[in-house]
């Protein structure tokens, strides 16, 4: 991803959101992949859903927590969204074929990151949601 | 064919369970084979594990063979072959569909790819000797909120589904914040058969008006909205109150969907499937709904409303019988849709 600035933002809403998704969209490149971590409820679907729309993904872009990855091609780019909650580790994510996604032609966004951390690409871009003080309100850090 | 019946196997790996099923005429249960529910430990002398396409490839063998010895057959006595080939997780999905087409090949047996979410509407087939279409179906699991007009054995459209959250997912999740655990769904039920549903006001989402979509997600950031409030104010949390409130607004928006689906399409029975189809709640109040407006409500039992292989072979069955055939070139389509 090019000039993906290295920081810390206050979300005060979901349009902060929405801004976040297009701007990571619209920089990213094929073979990116974006790490999210942060407890239930923090956006994580809602930013991967503001990147498909920043991307041009017309589908709708529902929870990947049953099948764990969904593939979306409508867009500028290959979307893969990983949803690895139901997985234990790393090895467990490879063991159903995911380098093939992470070393793909698409981007990849994966949720709840942290658990398989140990297999993502070093380059992997992490943001980390948490919530912030007030209702609505999210802090997000960005680190690669 | 044995004894005069058409033998349909049925392959599915589309997900956790590899499942293999042996169904006579389409509507016969034979054998029901399900790698997760078998003390492979005891039996096999290994671990059942689950997810990894790696793992139904060491499954897929034995599940096949046990539901032929279960269903006191032999593979010569198999007259089609179905198989799941999507949607799912692309590795699992091959497996299926690589054993399917290697014995299909190497036994000349004709060859089905079935779509998961036609299987489960099928499953009903097996559960009801005498259920046709037409009629309204409603599958909601842990992966799948949909509603579907079955028009004909092999004619049905979506009708609606989640935009977010599965129901079940949004069962699991609940179950989380809460602090009942996994699996979500059964824990919740239970819990909430001691609390008030009238407890805690959940706002139904209803989507706009006629829509016979889902949006669960918004429920899981109220419930949070409402634990942090709770806390912040000092008062103790009651779970049971928590999930029956949760429970109700989840099963009320599904049940009045499911039957405004059917009024509008005049349909007078409401056929379930998938794992949440077996709620307590959900199976209370879409029974009592329905009745004011004479329509029936079925449901297959719990075994299969889970995924398994005879749904698989119901559905390919009668796919078959429509003339339809897969070639050697049948592939797992992973993004599959309705």
């Amino acid at each position: 991803m090019k000039e993906l600035k290295i920081e810390r933002i206050v979300n005060k809403s979901e349009a902060d959101t929405r801004k976040l998704g297009l701007e990571l969209a619209e920089k990213a490149e094929a073979g990116d992949v974006i790490a999210l971590i942060g407890d239930l409820g923090t956006g994580k679907t809602a930013l991967t859903r503001y990147i498909a729309e920043g991307l041009g993904i017309k589908d709708t872009i529902s929870s990947p927590t049953f099948t764990i990855v969904k593939e979306y091609k409508s867009g500028r780019l290959p979307l893969y969204h990983f949803d690895v909650y139901r997985l234990g580790d790393g090895e467990e994510l490879l063991d159903i074929g995911a380098e093939e996604y992470l070393y793909g032609d698409g981007i990849c966004v994966i949720e709840w990151a942290d658990i398989v951390a140990d297999v993502l690409p070093e380059d992997a871009i992490a943001i980390n949601i948490e919530y912030g003080e007030n209702e609505g309100e999210r802090i997000v850090n960005i680190t690669r | 064919m044995k004894n005069g019946k058409f033998l349909t196997l049925g392959i599915e790996s589309s997900c956790d369970e590899t499942a293999v099923a042996v169904v006579a005429n389409g509507r016969e249960l034979l054998s029901n084979v399900i790698s997760s529910q078998i003390d492979i430990h005891t039996e096999f002398g290994g671990v059942v594990p689950e997810i990894a396409s790696r793992r139904h490839l060491e499954n897929v063998n034995w599940v096949i063979d046990k539901a032929l010895v279960d269903a006191e057959c032999t593979i010569d006595d198999i007259d089609l072959i179905g198989v799941t080939y999507g949607p799912g997780l692309v590795g699992a999905l091959l497996i299926g569909v690589a054993a399917a087409k290697a014995i299909a090949f190497a036994k000349d047996i004709p060859l089905v790819g079935v779509n998961h979410m036609h299987g489960h509407v099928a499953a009903n087939y097996l559960e009801h000797p005498d259920l046709e279409p037409p009629f309204m179906g409603l599958v909601v699991s842990g992966g799948h909120t949909n509603i579907i007009f079955v028009e004909e054995y092999n004619s049905c459209t979506k009708l609606g589904g989640t935009r977010d959250d599965a129901a079940g997912e949004a069962f699991d999740k609940v179950a989380r914040v809460i602090g009942l655990g996994y699996p979500g769904g059964p824990k919740v039920d239970k819990a909430a058969k001691e609390g008030d549903r009238n407890a805690i006001e959940f706002k139904r989402v209803y989507l706009e008006p006629g829509s016979y979509d889902f949006s669960f997600s918004g429920l899981k950031t109220q419930a949070l909205n409402y634990l942090n409030s709770e806390r912040q104010a000092g008062r103790d949390i009651n779970v049971n109150d928590v999930a029956a409130s949760f429970q109700e607004a989840v099963v009320e928006v599904i049940v009045d969907k499911a039957i405004a689906a059917a009024l509008e399409h005049n349909q007078k029975r409401i056929v379930m499937a998938g794992g949440v189809a077996s709620n307590s709640r959900l199976r209370e109040l879409i029974t009592e709904r329905a009745a004011e407006h004479n329509i029936e409500v079925l449901r297959p039992s719990p075994i299969l409303c889970t995924d398994n292989g005879a749904m698989i072979a119901a559905a390919a069955y009668y796919a078959y019988q429509n003339g339809e055939r897969s070639g050697y070139d049948l592939d797992a389509v992973p993004g599959l849709e309705f």
